[in-house]
């Protein structure tokens, strides 16, 4: 029996706090959601009902008709109700971590009270431990038991009394707000306000994602920049990260410009490859292609995109590779079987579909006068694409392949497999390189510690490589669009 | 006369100006189809190096033996029964302690036994013999005990996994023409394997380990993708229950509320663009925010599956929105002229017309995000991870993940046909979903 009762008393302490202990809370907080599910539901259930009777009373007493169908009554009631409550949980989830450390604080003895911060947060660190049931290494201390256990019941008591709390708000408010339903009040409006609410911040969350990537970029590569100085970063032309101790930055270890030229390389190749078979295929399925082969052959193609990129990179790495070695040997040329040769290549089949299906939309786009005017003069089909189709999509290619340029620069896992990641800035392509994503998984899958300079430089990459894509995507998107809309 | 000649000349020169034109408006076609058909050999060379090297993992090197499970090796209590008054606490560290020491039996003793009994050949030390079988079968013979105490003194036919070394030799992945310094198997373990197999006992069967183990460093052969696929399973769950309802509702705000103005423009670009990022700098943002600052658990499906989210958003958004504009405006002006309010127009007419694209927009989204693997190792969860996860917050890996630690091991001429073998189960997965989309776009798309 005692053992259930520990178990209980377990998941009822704890609570949420400051964003750095969620992860810690989230770990045992089931109970804890269960509960406020089920409060939350109540509220909501009650709500309804007594707003659905109240509108349907008030709809036969009165002489004038219910502005909006009973329902919206009772959702507005429901709405009423568990707001508040949530409102009280948002505050004890905010402070509530608060309140239990001011409980900790105030039981200490004079002597351990008056120690320095960093000390008194390892004292309550192990009060917290200790009531946890899980125990501290070495002796407890007296004083730290008692504030433990009182802590545990501390604990209880405010859950307890923070869902009765919300309960009773939640209550209240309803109350309050039941002598407001009457017949002109606008309840539909009043929840089609509430709903569009909802819809503006869900579409708020993609700008929210950009504003953190921007942040946490910018946050960690800042940090980063405080070791190492962007002077000696950007332009620096050796990378050796291992081998810099924190503050040494005037060794150079860290210069992003061997793993910019692996990316351009990499990239380079890939555009090669990828750029002539995919525009000639689109022009081809646009041009040429009878109907019932451009409804097999566009598809098929189009699974080239579909395919995740580590199958590519493990083709790249046990197919192309080795084949393109082979190949290399038979016409005494040393291909390595991990190279910038074997990671473009691959990477330009990978990205075949999307010049291939974005050219295909933007060559059908030209105008068909324009193709007849040609043909009627006596050109042919190839003299026509050459000299009117394609001059007239050529902006909007040209999006297309920066935005394929733009797929290639921020690919990785066949760089990290394929490239044999080697950051020297040399200009062969037969040999291995190393590229910007490459590098951004090699410092974050060390065991590297997360706030040195090792880890860091992981995010001034990514801010890097952001900025490049970025700046990529905006103008490819740019010229397709301006493109799209001269035809339209 | 001149003239004519003159005309005569001029046609011959037309001709052969017409002849050569023709011939580059072949030449022309001609590349145009060789540009689509290197791409569908592409496709073809991809998917068949892959199939080649993948289709033999699926079987798996498996040894039937008689096991005796013998009292003699086998010396244990009877399984602790619960008694009446005893403490549940008591009772758990009692069958804990029965646990142990069944842990602690001569698990390779009892194989030695039987495959001992099997060979009848005296001639191969204890050592050679015993790693015939892959390490981690003892624990399934351990796990058949503790759920049945009774079968001990029984005999009892088993199905028994080959090691990765017998299973290599037998698909002919390494050179049998090599030196017996270079040679995985010892001489004695490969004449015994050439034997079994001879007589039948050793014979290729499904390889079950594949689908229902977890991964395993020590018993490579019993490695497996179950783990992963749980793993995996989480983070679409998560996928679904974020990316999808925030995705649409964010659609349906720009497409049917949004005033046309500069925000709404710029919400716009930046959808587009955040479709554009590279997988790999979600990873960053998730390393920051979800591990750095919210110190949510590392290697945990619920991170992993907040950034496929956020990065599937743009795909649903975008397809939600492609969705609604395709619907037609009679649909909305009829509720507006019946009297629907603006909001009950959306989630009564236009919205219900809209969930078989929303759906297939959705299925394409989790496939893609499926199969994504960057932004995972960014939050550790290529750690080595030896278990099912049983809740979100566990350390756990994900099938594309799996892969990659797996084309990363030593092990190189058993993993490398695992690999493709674990690509072939995603693939499938991830085909299978998209034939689901083809489908049901099919089956409920309205023409308008």
């Amino acid at each position: 029996m005692s053992g259930a009762f520990l178990s209980l008393r377990d998941s009822l302490l704890g609570c949420v706090a400051l964003p750095g202990q969620i992860g810690e809370v989230l770990r045992r907080v089931p109970v804890h959601t269960l509960t406020i599910i089920i409060v939350l539901l109540a509220l909501v259930a009650v709500g309804y009902r007594v707003g659905l009777t109240r509108a349907r009373r008030v709809a036969v007493d009165g002489a004038h008709p219910l502005h909006s169908r009973p329902v919206y009554y009772g959702v507005l009631m429901a709405l009423w109700c568990a707001i508040p409550a949530l409102i009280v949980f948002v505050l004890w989830m905010v402070f509530g971590e608060t309140l239990s450390r001011l409980y900790i604080i105030a039981g200490l003895p004079s002597d351990i009270a008056r120690l320095p911060g960093d000390r008194i947060a390892t004292v309550i660190a192990r009060i917290r431990q200790i009531a946890s049931g899980f125990g501290v290494a070495g002796n407890t201390a007296p004083y730290e038991n008692a504030i433990a256990s009182g802590l545990a019941t501390f604990k209880t008591v405010t859950w307890l009394a923070v869902i009765a709390l919300a309960a009773v708000v939640g209550v209240i408010a309803a109350r309050l707000r039941l002598a407001r339903i009457s017949p002109a009040l606008r309840a539909r409006n009043m929840i089609e306000g509430v709903v569009a609410g909802v819809l503006l911040i869900c579409s708020a969350v993609a700008i929210l994602t950009t504003i953190g990537i921007v942040f946490s970029l910018l946050g960690e590569a800042i940090r980063f920049f405080t070791f190492i100085h962007p002077v000696d970063f950007f332009p620096g032309t050796i990378w050796n990260p291992r081998f810099s101790t924190v503050g040494a930055g005037g060794q150079g270890g860290f210069g992003l410009l061997p793993l910019l030229w692996g990316t351009v390389l990499v990239s380079l190749i890939a555009i090669v490859v990828a750029g002539p078979i995919g525009l000639m295929a689109a022009i081809y399925m646009a041009e040429y292609a009878s109907p019932s082969l451009r409804t097999v052959a566009k598809p098929v193609v189009e699974i080239l995109a579909g395919i995740p990129t580590i199958v590519y990179g493990f083709f790249a790495l046990t197919a192309a590779g080795p084949f393109l070695s082979r190949v290399g040997a038979s016409i005494d040329l040393d291909i390595r079987a991990t190279s910038a040769l074997t990671a473009g290549v691959v990477m330009g089949v990978m990205i075949i579909p999307f010049i291939s299906s974005l050219s295909d939309d933007i060559i059908s786009q030209v105008p068909k006068a324009m193709r007849d005017g040609s043909l009627g003069l006596g050109a042919t089909s190839s003299e026509t694409i050459k000299r009117v189709v394609l001059p007239a999509a050529l902006p909007g290619l040209v999006g297309a392949f920066l935005l394929a340029i733009s797929r290639a620069v921020g690919e990785t896992m066949i760089v990290v497999l394929a490239a044999g990641n080697r950051p020297v800035l040399q200009p062969n392509p037969l040999e291995p390189v190393s590229t910007i994503t490459a590098t951004i998984v090699a410092q974050l899958t060390g065991d590297s510690d997360f706030a040195s300079p090792q880890s860091l430089v992981a995010f001034a990459l990514g801010l890097t490589l952001f900025i490049m894509t970025l700046g990529l995507n905006v103008v490819a998107l740019y010229i397709v669009r301006k493109y799209k809309e001269q035809y339209e | 006369m001149s003239a004519s000649a003159h005309n005569a000349g001029s046609a011959a020169s037309l001709k052969r100006s017409l002849a050569s034109r023709h011939a580059r408006e072949r030449r022309f076609r001609r590349l145009g189809m060789l540009a689509v058909i290197s791409a569908i050999v592409f496709v073809a060379v991809l998917f068949s190096s892959i199939l080649i090297k993948g289709a033999p993992a699926f079987e798996q090197a498996t040894l039937s033996l008689h096991v005796t499970f013998d009292p003699a090796v086998i010396r244990i209590k009877p399984r602790p029964q619960r008694i009446a008054g005893q403490s549940p606490a008591d009772f758990a560290r009692r069958k804990r302690s029965w646990q142990r020491s069944l842990a602690l039996v001569d698990w390779n003793r009892v194989i030695e036994t039987a495959l001992r009994k099997t060979v009848g050949d005296a001639d191969i030390s204890s050592r050679d013999l015993v790693r015939l079988i892959a390490s981690a079968e003892r624990f399934r013979l351990r796990d058949m005990v503790a759920k049945d105490p009774a079968i001990i003194g029984a005999t009892l036919p088993v199905n028994l996994l080959a090691s990765a070394d017998v299973d290599v030799w037998l698909k002919g992945n390494i050179d049998h023409s090599l030196p017996d310094n270079r040679q995985q198997l010892s001489v004695a373990q490969r004449r015994i394997v050439e034997d079994l197999s001879k007589r039948g006992i050793l014979h290729m069967a499904f390889a079950k380990a594949l689908f229902l183990n977890v991964d395993s460093r020590s018993s490579p052969a019993s490695a497996g993708l179950a783990g992963a696929f749980v793993g995996s399973l989480y983070m679409m769950l998560v996928v679904i229950a974020l990316a999808v309802p925030i995705g649409v509702a964010s659609a349906v705000y720009l497409e049917e509320f949004a005033p046309k103005n500069r925000v709404t423009d710029f919400v716009e670009v930046n959808i587009n663009n955040l479709a554009a990022v590279p997988s790999i700098v979600f990873g960053l943002l998730g390393a920051a925010v979800f591990i750095g600052w919210f110190h949510l658990p590392l290697s945990a499906p619920l991170v992993g599956g907040l950034i496929l989210s956020l990065m599937t958003l743009p795909v649903v958004i975008i397809a939600t929105r492609v969705t609604l504009r395709a619907i037609p405006a009679s649909i909305r002006h009829a509720a507006l002229g019946l009297g629907a309010s603006p909001t009950q127009m959306v989630f009564h007419h236009v919205l219900p017309l809209a969930v078989p694209g929303i759906l297939t927009a959705t299925i394409i989204g989790v496939a893609q995000a499926l199969g994504e693997t960057a932004p995972l190792l960014l939050i550790g969860m290529n750690a080595f991870v030896a278990h099912i996860p049983q809740t979100p917050l566990e350390q756990s890996t994900a099938l594309p993940v799996q892969i990659f630690l797996w084309q990363g091991n030593e092990n190189r001429n058993f993993f490398e046909s695992r690999t493709s073998a674990a690509i072939i189960v995603l693939i499938v997965l991830m085909i299978g979903l998209n034939g689901l989309a083809v489908f049901m776009r099919q089956k409920f798309e309205r023409r308008w």
